[in-house]
């Protein structure tokens, strides 16, 4: 089997996912068009060689519909016989498509491509897809639908996470990013996204607050707590954990992943490929795996899907020196850390999606990137990246820095 | 059967008029000879459009229920293709139909009405109108689930049809599922006007022309996504999944409502058959019909002349007495309220006027009428007044001794030829009839609390009981209106002894380490009203102690100790926790939100660290429920399982959609049941130990409705 190695990552500045956001005036396309056009740029890169696209997108409607990743490959002006393949595995979209992107390299039937994603939240908001999971009854029946703000809070509650724990965790989230960008460790992979005359649309993350403190916290409430009363989720949830006397809402949009626009690309090739274009490899690719979990509780296969990457990698959980969860919800870091045994210090040392925000379909690239970046400048060597998914699935994916 | 007229100016009348029923009800006949009429109404080319009507004082009121066959599906299936043609062929043969609404139009008479293109009802308050399908277990399958959405909107739809809602007229025009309410007298020819005027301009049903859209928002629309994403979890909080007509009748207007009539309609019908055949529909059909049987009051001896009552006394003027003033006087009848103290007595008459007052301040009731209604109950502390009674109704306080003391003044003012009941819960009825001089005219008349809620009566038959006597007590409770199981006399009679089981179980869970919150959701998901430890609260654990005290001293050796006696004493001697009244037992009752459980709880009854499966807690709070009823069948304590059924639903809220605590068993299995119940008792108890009666049962593979499935 051969290795799949990281050449180069890039994302753009996550803007506030609403119409007064930077990125609200930017297409998804041309902010897919800016990650393809920057790794193209950076390497100096003859798209050619570039075999195929992936793309992670969540609402793949509108403007974001109709195989995004193809439309921005020609967009950005690569190669035409660079194909492009829109994916969607919810929140893990991003880290999927670069697993799929390692996926063909490894299985020998690709020497280059890019993984990635892109989701405009303040212009296809979340949901737009419809679906039939939540509407149709004889699904939403079988299967227990709950949102998943209430799984978190489920989550919080079976695993006695008070609202404090989660404060806490949202706070320290704020005071990592702010020092991160205040230090520059995201500058060698920001992309700032520019309008059609040149000028500069978004330079930063827009929607960290810095300023956070326990009591500014304190004074949100809790975001799902009439959604699980009035229209029965809360009901439903317990109907699944009949251990469970009261869902606990101690989620709100302090604690909780930020809705913002988007987009991300890592370049990833053989060895051969990286030698004969003279880039240099970064990383390797250890492995990757997903996994599906129980979906009325949703958001807990991370650990799941950790466990199972480390294992089709022949590794310990001691072998990993950084660990990447996505902030959907603090209790789903919070939950991961406890399964885990995994001291905070350890995890998301940049912060992460509660202070700059959740691009759905971009994430999963974004975090890999980001824990590839900080294996550099700490001089660490092994890293895990992992998402929760909605419906009840984990994605995961190993990397050794080179 | 099926009347059929064409008038002068080319208006046909198809007038129901099925002879051998009570009422007109869709069957394989009557829609053979429907769809003939339909047809011939249609060919004709001097017909230029058609009423349907009805000869009897009700429209319709629905299919005759053996058209779902016996567990046949394809009888049900080769029906529901004939309803569905004769609709269909009404709504596209190009001349108008106006429904005449005479009298009560539910299930498929309704349906009916909604193939039409115009509905008109006669102005008859009384008249319900409706898809009640679902309260028996069933989905409106002759086009309800498709034609109504698709006429006034799912939202407006889709509560009608899961509640089973059946509304009057003026309501029903007001959510539009009729067109148009007339005086009754004037119900054809508006039907007439209608199918000479508008009726030539609308010949086409909306959803059959090319350009329809849902009214509200179609299916696939935001706000159709959101009302389901909603309603689907609502409906689940609600039902806790046991309704499988109610999810199919969802599903069937998701589904149908996304495409076009004709691919609906034949969704709709899957989903009938589908529902048709569960358990669930089987047990709420059967219920349906022993809720009637028993409410005529079946279990009366024949040949005794019907009694009739003119004036009711009844002792102590508490919650309990003054409740059954306040019903009898409901049904006109009047009634002494005497109490030892006259304040009581007033306080007592007092609380039949706050229940008065709310029926007035709810439109529910004139304020005259109300008026009439509480000048029937007299309040007072002269026996002498009890003079004239035909049945005297004792509810003081649960102590032999007042009861006989009572029950003797009663008998020297009024002579000892009247009927003398006693509200009893506990004490056994052969003894109290004891202070009686006739104990042959002595009866238990078991209430349940809030008495003017409380649909169900336990009539308790003493040893010396005349069925002379029984046959009163049940023309009485007829007379009030409510519904009436005879039982025989034994200890807690039949609805307080099973029903104590089921919270005791659940005291047995915690005594077993069982968490509670598992053991309240599981009580709440196998489809009680609340769960065991909840009712301890309400019921009181002081008084449960009390019972228990009392039985135990009764019974002596005999006494099995159930895990959760102990739990008892120490709650009430210990803790002094004794339920929801003292604002502390298994639960808190914080002022501002709603209950909790104690968290204290977990220091006496620490819960183990391996905890069961959810099913597993059901079974034990179920099944120790059935095993019971089925002690009592052997035992002859009761002696009809219609009765048996009848009284868990309405005695003490057990799911109708097991159709009774007897049904339950026939659902499981007889074999499996048994099966299940050697294992209970091994793991927990011989309380759980089948009863004779059961395993010969099984041993013939026979339950108690037939022959097992």
């Amino acid at each position: 089997m051969a290795d799949a190695y990281i050449f180069d990552h890039v994302r753009t500045p996550r803007g506030k996912g609403r119409a007064s956001g930077a990125l609200h005036s930017v297409t998804p396309i041309e902010l897919a068009s800016t990650a393809l056009r920057a790794i193209r740029d950076r390497n100096d890169l003859d798209t050619a060689y570039v075999e195929d696209v992936m793309l992670g997108c969540v609402s793949p409607v509108g403007e974001q519909g109709a195989d995004v990743a193809r439309v921005a490959v020609i967009n950005a002006d690569y190669a035409e016989t660079t194909a492009g393949a829109q994916v969607n595995r919810f929140c893990a979209s991003g880290l999927e498509a670069v697993n799929i992107a390692a996926g063909q390299i490894m299985s020998g039937q690709s020497d280059m491509a890019i993984g990635g994603g892109v989701e405009s939240m303040s212009r296809v908001p979340m949901g737009s897809d419809g679906g039939a999971w939540a509407t149709d009854p004889a699904v939403a029946f079988h299967s227990y639908f709950v949102p998943q703000g209430i799984s978190a809070d489920l989550i919080a509650t079976k695993y006695g996470f008070s609202r404090d724990d989660v404060d806490s965790y949202a706070m320290e989230s704020q005071k990592r990013a702010k020092k991160s960008w205040d230090e520059g460790r995201f500058d060698g992979s920001i992309v700032p996204v520019v309008d059609i005359n040149g000028d500069t649309v978004l330079n930063n993350d827009e929607h960290m607050r810095p300023q956070t403190d326990m009591q500014s916290l304190a004074s949100l409430d809790p975001a799902f707590g009439s959604l699980g009363e009035q229209f029965g989720f809360n009901s439903v949830a317990i109907q699944r954990y009949p251990e469970v006397e009261a869902i606990e809402h101690v989620h709100h949009a302090g604690n909780s992943s930020g809705i913002v626009d988007g987009a991300s690309a890592m370049l990833l090739g053989t060895k051969e490929m990286g030698e004969k274009l003279g880039l240099t490899p970064r990383a390797r690719i250890r492995s990757f795996a997903s996994v599906g979990s129980e979906p009325t509780i949703m958001l807990t296969g991370p650990s799941f899907a950790a466990e199972k990457a480390l294992k089709r990698a022949g590794m310990e959980k001691s072998d990993i020196d950084l660990w990447e969860l996505n902030e959907a919800f603090a209790a789903v870091v919070l939950r991961f850390m406890q399964a885990m045994d995994i001291d905070h210090d350890d995890i998301n040392v940049c912060g992460g999606a509660i202070a700059m925000g959740h691009p759905l379909g971009a994430t999963g690239a974004m975090i890999l990137g980001t824990v590839l970046d900080e294996l550099e400048r700490t001089g660490k060597s092994t890293a895990l990246a992992t998402l929760c998914v909605g419906a009840g699935m984990g994605t995961a994916t190993i990397i050794e820095r080179l | 059967m099926m009347d059929y007229n064409v008038d002068g100016d080319g208006v046909a009348t198809i007038t129901w008029n099925v002879s051998n029923r009570p009422m007109n009800v869709m069957n394989n006949d009557t829609m053979a000879a429907f769809g003939a009429a339909v047809d011939k109404a249609i060919d004709d080319e001097a017909v230029k459009g058609v009423i349907v009507a009805s000869a009897h004082k009700e429209f319709m009121v629905g299919a005759d229920l053996s058209v779902m066959g016996d567990g046949d599906l394809s009888m049900l299936q080769e029906f529901m293709e004939i309803v569905r043609g004769n609709f269909r062929r009404m709504e596209t043969g190009g001349k108008p139909f106006v429904a005449a609404i005479n009298g009560h139009a539910l299930g498929g008479g309704f349906e009916m009405c909604l193939a039409c293109h115009h509905r008109i009802a006669a102005d008859n308050p009384k008249t319900k109108i409706g898809l009640p399908e679902a309260k028996i277990g069933l989905l409106p399958g002759g086009g309800g689930t498709q034609r109504l959405p698709r006429m006034i909107g799912m939202q407006q739809a889709l509560p009608l049809m899961l509640e089973g809602k059946e509304l009057a007229p003026a309501a029903a025009k007001n959510i539009g599922l009729v067109d148009e309410v007339v005086p009754a007298d004037e119900l054809l020819n508006a039907a007439k006007a209608w199918v000479l005027g508008e009726g030539q301009k609308n010949k086409t049903q909306p959803w059959d022309k090319r350009n329809f859209k849902m009214p509200g928002g179609a299916v696939q629309s935001p706000m159709g996504q959101q009302a389901f994403m909603a309603g689907n979890a609502m409906l689940r909080q609600r039902t806790f999944g046991n309704y499988p007509a109610q999810q199919n009748i969802m599903s069937s207007v998701f589904e149908g409502c996304s495409v076009d009539i004709d691919t609906g309609l034949t969704i709709e019908i899957r989903y009938l058959i589908a529902t048709a055949m569960t358990p669930e529909c089987r047990n709420m059909v059967r219920l349906f019909f022993a809720l009637t049987e028993a409410g005529k009051g079946a279990g009366r001896p024949k040949n005794i002349p019907a009694a009739s009552f003119t004036k009711i006394g009844v002792l102590g003027a508490g919650m309990m007495g003054a409740g059954i003033a306040y019903v009898t006087a409901m049904s006109g009848l009047d009634v002494v309220l005497l109490d030892a103290e006259q304040a009581s007595a007033d306080k007592g008459r007092a609380h039949a006027g706050e229940l008065l007052k709310k029926r007035v301040s709810r439109r529910r009731m004139e304020q005259q009428t109300a008026e009439a209604t509480l000048v029937r109950i007299q309040a007072t502390t002269d026996f002498s007044d009890l003079d004239g009674c035909e049945l005297v109704i004792e509810a003081v306080f649960e102590d032999r001794s007042v009861k006989a003391d009572v029950t003797q003044k009663t008998l020297a003012v009024t002579g000892d030829g009247i009927t003398f009941a006693s509200n009893t819960s506990t004490l056994p009825i052969t003894g109290l009839a004891k202070a009686s001089s006739r104990p042959d005219n002595f009866i238990g008349l078991h209430f349940f609390s809030p008495v003017d809620r409380m649909p169900l009566v336990e009539i308790i038959r003493g040893e010396d009981t005349s069925d002379e006597t029984l046959a009163k007590a049940i023309d009485y409770v007829k007379a009030i209106r409510k519904t009436p199981i005879v039982v025989n006399d034994s200890r807690g009679f039949y609805t307080s002894r099973v029903f104590g089981t089921y919270v005791r179980e659940g005291l047995a869970l915690l005594a077993d380490g069982v968490a509670p919150a598992l053991i309240e959701n599981a009580g709440k998901m196998a489809g009680m009203p609340v769960g065991p430890l909840a009712m301890a609260d309400e019921v009181s654990i002081d008084l449960m102690y009390k019972i228990g005290k009392q039985t135990r001293e009764d019974m002596g050796a005999d006494y099995v100790p159930v895990p959760g006696d102990d739990l008892v004493q120490t709650m009430v001697e210990t803790l002094g926790r004794i339920g929801k009244k003292a604002g502390k037992g298994f639960y808190d009752y914080p002022e501002k939100s709603g209950k909790r459980l104690w968290p204290g709880l977990a220091d006496h009854c620490p819960p183990g660290k391996e905890q069961p499966d959810v099913e597993e807690v059901k079974k034990r709070l179920m099944y120790i429920q059935s095993v019971e009823t089925a002690r009592c069948m052997e035992e002859g304590v009761i002696t009809e399982k219609r009765d048996a059924d009848v009284g868990s639903i309405m005695g003490w809220g057990f799911p109708p959609f097991r159709g009774g605590v007897l049904s339950l068993v026939d659902t499981i299995g007889i074999e499996e049941f048994v099966a299940a119940c050697d294992r209970l008792a091994q793991a927990h108890g011989p309380r759980f130990s089948p009863p004779k009666l059961l395993r010969d049962m099984a041993a013939r593979g026979e339950g108690f409705y037939g022959k097992a499935a």
